[in-house]
C-alpha cells in the first residue's frame, strides 16, 4: 500500500506546483497588465493614501486634501460648485472625472516628472505629496458666467484668443464634489446613483462632452468664413433673397425667420445676410459652396477634432454624404451638425485673434509639493483658418451685427463687441437652443465667448439667442474687461 | 525493551514522548507569537495604532489550542508534533485576516462582520477535536460499522432539502438551520464518507483487487464486489447534483477514488474515475445553466459579457486584481484592498492572502497546507494497519484536494466552485469538520507510535 500512498504524495505535490505556478503567472508575470486594467479600482484608490495636489484658481486653492483621522488620511474637500464640471470629482467608490481624472498622475505625486521626489519618499518613508495643479480659469469671470446663466440649463465658455487659455467654463445644472469624495461607502454609492440617473444629467460637463448641440445660426460664421475663403465671395456678394427657398428635390421650403425677404432687394449682399442672420441666402449659399468646402472650413477650426485641454473634448460634428437639401439646411446650422460650445468660443476666437485658431488650454502650471514647476503649457497655434483679411471681414459684420443687426443685446457701452446669435431648432415642438458667440473688444480682443441655453431659457419656442443669450454674454465679456 | 541495539535506540529516542510533545510546545509558542504579530500589524496599519481589542482576537484560540496541546500530552502523547501547530498556524491567520477585512467594512460603513464570530467558532471547533482525541481513544471502533458511517453520511447530506430546518444560500442548498444556527452537513459527511469507504474497503480489498474478468488488458471487478460502494457514491453525488454544489461533489468524488486506488493499487480506478469526472463535468456545463455560467467565467474571465453577468467573473477578476496587486512580496497586512473582493473573508481568502502577504505569503500557506497533508500521508505510510492507513490517507487526502479546488477556482486555474478554505475561511461547519479530521489524524498517529512501543 506504501506505493500507493507515495503517488498519491506525488499527485498532490503535483496539484500544489500547478498552484505555485498560477500565483507566478498572475503576481509576477501578468501582474502590471491586471493593475493598469481600467475595471482595477486600486490603482485611484492608492492615490487616496498620499496627500493629493490642490487645484488652484487665480492662486486660491479651490479643491484641497484635509488630513482626517481615519483610514484613508485625506479628505478631499471642493470649495465651491462653480468648478464642479471642470474640475470634476475624485471618489474612493465612483471614480473620478475631470482635471482630477486627466491630471491624476500629478496630483497623487505619480508622473514620472515627480521621479525624483518618489525616490526621495522612498528612502525618508514619506509618501509622496501630489502637485499642485492651476488653472487658466479666471475666478471673476467664472462667477460672472455662473451668475449670468443663472437657474438656466446650458454652458458658458470663455477663451482668451491670443493664448487659448480658457478663461471660464461653467455648465449647468451642475453637482457638488463633496457629496462623492466622503468615505463612506453607501452615502457615496446613494449619491452617485442619484446624479447619474438624474435626467438633466448634472456629471457631463455640457460646454465639452454630452449630446452636443445644432449650433443654429452661429454656424453661419464658419459658412461665410468658407465663402470668404474660396475667393469667390466678398461681404459685397449680392446673394439671392426670395421669401422662401424650396428645398432641391424635396417639397419643402426655408424661410427667414422673419418669415419675409432678407430686406427690400431682389437680391442681398453677404454682409447684410449675416448681420441679419437670414436663412434663405445661407441656405442657399451653402450649396453654392458645397458640403466638401464647408467641412474644410470646419475642420480647420476644430470639427471632428479630439481635443483634449487636458479634458476630453466630444468633436463637434459636420456630416458627411448630403443631399443638396441637407447641404442647405447645414447653411445656417441645422440638420446634422452638431458643436460643442466651446467649438463655438474657437471659431469666434481665430476671427478674433485674426484667423490664427489657438490650441484651448485649461492647464497654467503645475508646481510640486518642493515648489519646482513640474510643466508649464506654452500657447500652441492649432490651426489658421482663414486670412488675415477674410477675419477683418468676419469681425466687421459680426461688430455690426450687434451694433445694428441680430445680436443688439450683447452691446456694452464704450466697447466694440462683435458677435453672432443662434436660435437652433431641435424638433417641431421642441424649445430652442439659444446660442451667442463672439468677443470684444473687438480691435484688440481680449475675450471670446460662447453662450448656449438649452429648453428655450425656459421661454419655449419664443425665446431667441439675442433676447437669452446674448446678454449673459454681454455681462462675461463686462467682467472681462474690467479687469 | 530491554534488549534494544544501539542503531534501533537512536530512532526510538526521537520519536521518544517528551520530546515530541515539547516540540509541539515550542511550535505553538511561536506559532502564537506569529498569530499576535499578524493582529498587531493589521491594528497598526488600519487603525494606526494598538490597541487591547488584539487580545479578543488572539487569547481564546491561543488558550484553546494550549488545551488541546495538553489533552494530547495526557491522552495521545505519541501523537503527531507538527499537526496542531500548523493548523492552528492557519487558523490563526485566517482570523487575522477576517478581522482586518472587518476593519475595512466598518471603515465603510457596514456591519456586515465575521472576526468575532470565527474566534468563538474556532475555540469550539479545537474543543470538538479536543474532545475527539479524549472520547476515542481506540479509532478502531469506526471500523466496526462501516455501513452506519455510510448511511448517516447520506442522510446528513439530504437534510439540507428537508423541509422548515434546510436552507439555500447563494443558490446552493447546503445548509441546515436551527433558529440562529446553521451548518452545513456536508462538511461533516466528508468525515463518515471516508470512515465508510475505509471500513468498507478494507474488507472487499482483496475481492477488488484480485477477481475480475480481463477486458482489454485490464482486470475489471465484479459488480457484486463494487456494487455497494459504487451506490453509496452514486447516492451522495446525487444529492450534490441536486442541491448544487459542484465543488463538493469533486470532493467526494476525488476522496473515492483515491482510497479504492490506494486500497487495491489499480490504475483502472483512477483511469475510469478521472474520465467520469471530466465527462460528468462537461455534460453538467451544458445541462445546469449555472455550470456553464462557471465555465463561461473560467473560460475568459475578462469578457465584458462574463464579467458584467450576475454570478459572471466579477469575482474571479477582482481576486486576481487583488493577487496582481499583491506583486511578490505583497503590501503587508493592512496595506491592500481585499474588500474590493466579494466573499473575501470565505471562500476568496486566498485572493485576500495574496495581495497583502504577496507571491511569497501565498507559496508559504500553500506549503504549510501541503506539510499538513505530508504529516497525514507519513501516518498512512507508516501504520501497520490497514483501516488506519486507509482513514488517514482518505483525510489528509480530503485536505489537501478541497484546498486544491478552492485555490484554482480563485486563481482561475479551474472553474470556480463553492468550497470553504479549511481552517482559514469564516464559517463554523468547515472550521469544526477540519478540526475533528486533524483530532481523528492525531489518534491514528498515536496509535501507530503506541505499535512500535509494543
Amino acid at each position: 500500500m506504501n506505493k500507493q500512498v507515495r503517488r498519491v504524495g506525488l499527485a498532490l505535490t503535483a496539484m500544489f506546483l500547478a498552484l505555485f505556478a498560477m500565483a507566478s503567472s498572475i503576481q509576477v508575470l501578468r501582474s502590471a497588465e491586471l493593475y493598469k486594467d481600467s475595471r482595477n479600482v486600486r490603482a485611484s484608490y492608492e492615490t487616496y493614501k498620499t496627500q493629493r495636489g490642490a487645484i488652484l484658481v487665480d492662486g486660491v486653492p479651490v479643491v484641497e486634501s484635509i488630513p482626517v483621522n481615519d483610514a484613508y488620511r485625506f479628505n478631499r474637500e471642493y470649495s465651491s460648485v462653480l468648478y464642479s464640471p471642470v474640475i470634476g470629482y475624485f471618489s474612493l467608490f465612483s471614480g473620478a472625472e475631470g482635471i482630477e481624472r486627466q491630471m491624476n498622475s500629478y496630483l497623487s505625486g505619480q508622473s514620472s516628472a515627480q521621479f525624483f521626489e518618489q525616490i526621495n519618499a522612498l528612502l525618508d518613508g514619506k509618501p509622496v505629496t501630489g502637485a499642485a495643479v492651476e488653472l487658466t480659469i479666471d475666478p471673476d469671470i467664472q462667477r460672472a458666467a455662473w451668475d449670468a446663466l443663472g437657474a438656466r440649463k446650458g454652458a458658458v465658455v470663455a477663451i482668451e484668443p491670443a493664448t487659448g487659455r480658457i478663461l471660464a467654463m461653467v455648465s449647468k445644472p451642475t453637482f457638488d464634489a463633496n457629496l462623492l469624495a466622503a468615505h463612506l461607502y453607501g452615502p457615496v454609492t446613494d449619491n452617485y446613483q442619484a446624479l447619474v440617473e438624474d435626467e438633466d444629467q448634472p456629471l457631463i460637463n455640457r460646454a465639452i462632452s454630452g449630446d452636443l448641440y445644432h449650433p443654429g445660426s452661429t454656424f453661419k460664421l464658419v459658412v461665410a468664413a468658407a465663402a470668404l475663403e474660396s475667393g469667390q465671395y466678398t461681404t459685397a456678394s449680392e446673394l439671392e433673397n426670395p421669401q422662401r427657398y424650396r428645398l432641391p428635390r424635396t417639397f419643402s421650403f426655408v424661410e427667414n425667420s422673419s418669415g419675409k425677404t432678407c430686406g427690400k432687394g431682389e437680391t442681398v449682399t453677404l454682409e447684410t445676410a449675416l448681420i441679419k442672420s437670414c436663412n434663405v441666402p445661407f441656405a442657399m449659399l451653402a450649396v453654392a459652396l458645397g458640403e466638401q468646402r464647408i467641412r474644410a472650413q470646419a475642420e480647420l477650426m476644430g470639427f471632428g477634432s479630439e481635443l483634449e485641454i487636458p479634458l476630453p473634448v466630444t468633436p463637434s460634428i459636420y456630416p458627411e454624404n448630403l443631399e443638396d437639401s441637407q447641404v442647405a439646411l447645414t447653411g445656417f446650422g441645422q440638420f446634422d451638425v452638431r458643436v460643442s460650445p466651446l467649438q463655438m468660443a474657437m471659431v469666434s476666437a481665430s476671427i478674433a485673434n485674426q484667423g490664427v485658431l489657438m490650441r484651448p488650454q485649461l492647464i497654467d502650471l503645475i508646481v510640486a509639493s518642493n515648489l519646482n514647476v513640474l510643466s508649464q503649457p506654452e500657447p500652441q497655434v492649432f490651426s489658421s483658418p482663414m486670412s488675415k483679411l477674410t477675419a477683418g471681414f468676419l469681425t466687421r459684420m459680426m461688430v455690426d451685427s450687434v451694433n445694428s443687426g441680430a445680436a443688439t443685446k450683447a452691446q456694452l457701452e464704450g466697447v466694440a463687441v462683435a458677435g453672432k446669435t443662434g436660435t437652433a431648432e431641435n424638433g417641431l415642438n421642441d424649445p430652442y437652443t439659444l446660442w451667442f458667440t463672439g468677443f470684444a473688444p473687438a480691435e484688440a480682443p481680449k475675450i471670446a465667448v460662447a453662450v448656449v441655453v438649452e429648453d428655450g431659457g425656459g421661454a419655449g419656442q419664443n425665446g431667441t439667442g439675442n433676447q437669452i443669450a446674448a446678454p449673459i454674454a454681454r455681462l462675461v465679456i463686462e467682467a472681462a474687461l474690467k479687469r | 525493551m530491554s534488549n534494544v541495539s544501539l542503531t534501533t535506540a537512536i530512532p526510538m529516542l526521537l520519536k521518544a514522548v517528551p520530546r515530541s510533545r515539547n516540540f509541539e510546545a515550542v511550535l505553538l509558542i511561536w506559532v502564537a507569537g506569529i498569530h499576535a504579530f499578524a493582529l498587531a500589524q493589521v491594528q497598526l496599519a488600519v487603525l494606526q495604532k494598538m490597541s487591547w481589542d488584539m487580545l479578543f482576537y488572539w487569547a481564546p484560540p491561543a488558550i484553546t489550542a494550549a488545551i488541546v496541546h495538553y489533552v494530547l500530552r495526557k491522552h495521545a502523547v505519541g501523537a503527531d508534533g507538527l499537526m496542531l501547530p500548523l493548523a492552528y498556524l492557519l487558523n490563526g491567520l485566517g482570523i487575522a485576516m477576517i478581522y482586518r477585512l472587518d476593519l475595512a467594512e466598518i471603515a465603510r460603513g457596514g456591519i456586515e462582520v465575521f472576526a468575532d464570530r470565527q474566534v468563538w467558532l474556532s475555540c469550539f471547533a479545537m474543543i470538538v477535536a479536543a474532545a475527539v482525541v479524549r472520547l476515542v481513544p481506540n479509532h478502531l471502533v469506526l471500523r466496526r460499522y462501516p455501513y452506519l458511517a455510510g448511511a448517516m453520511a447520506v442522510f446528513l447530506l439530504m437534510l439540507p432539502a428537508a423541509p422548515v430546518i434546510g436552507k439555500t444560500i447563494n443558490g446552493a442548498t447546503l445548509w441546515v438551520g436551527i433558529g440562529e444556527l446553521s451548518f452545513q452537513p456536508g462538511e461533516v459527511a466528508k468525515i463518515l464518507l471516508a470512515i465508510f469507504f475505509a471500513g468498507y474497503l478494507v474488507s472487499k480489498k482483496d475481492t477488488l483487487s484480485e477477481i475480475g474478468s480481463r477486458l482489454l488488458f485490464m482486470k475489471v471487478p465484479r459488480a457484486k464486489d463494487l456494487g455497494p460502494i459504487l451506490l453509496f457514491w452514486a447516492a451522495s453525488l446525487g444529492v450534490l447534483v441536486l442541491q448544487r454544489d459542484l465543488g463538493t461533489s469533486i470532493l467526494y468524488f476525488g476522496l473515492f477514488l483515491v482510497m479504492i486506488y490506494t486500497a487495491t493499487g489499480r490504475a483502472f480506478y483512477v483511469g475510469a474515475g478521472l474520465t467520469m469526472m471530466v465527462t460528468g463535468a462537461l455534460v453538467a456545463s451544458r445541462v445546469f445553466d449555472y455550470v456553464g455560467r462557471r465555465f463561461d467565467a473560467w473560460l475568459d474571465p475578462f469578457a465584458a459579457e462574463n464579467y458584467n453577468a450576475a454570478g459572471g467573473s466579477y469575482q474571479l477578476v477582482q481576486a486576481l486584481f487583488g493577487m496582481a496587486n499583491g506583486d511578490v512580496i505583497g503590501t503587508g497586512l493592512g496595506g491592500g484592498f481585499p474588500q474590493l473582493i466579494p466573499l473575501a473573508e470565505s471562500d476568496f481568502i486566498l485572493a485576500a492572502i495574496g495581495e497583502e502577504l504577496g507571491m511569497a505569503g501565498l507559496f508559504a500557506i500553500l506549503a504549510i497546507y501541503l506539510l499538513l497533508v505530508y504529516r497525514g500521508l507519513r501516518i498512512a505510510n507508516s501504520h501497520p494497519d490497514d483501516f488506519s492507513r486507509l482513514l488517514s490517507i482518505g483525510l489528509s487526502f480530503v485536505i489537501g484536494l478541497q484546498l486544491f479546488v478552492v485555490a484554482s477556482g480563485v486563481m482561475g486555474l479551474l472553474p470556480m466552485t463553492g468550497l470553504t478554505t479549511p481552517f482559514m475561511a469564516a464559517g463554523g461547519s468547515s472550521l469544526v469538520a477540519n478540526w475533528v479530521i486533524i483530532a481523528l489524524l492525531l489518534r491514528i498517529s498515536d496509535s501507530s507510535f503506541r505499535r512500535v512501543e509494543v
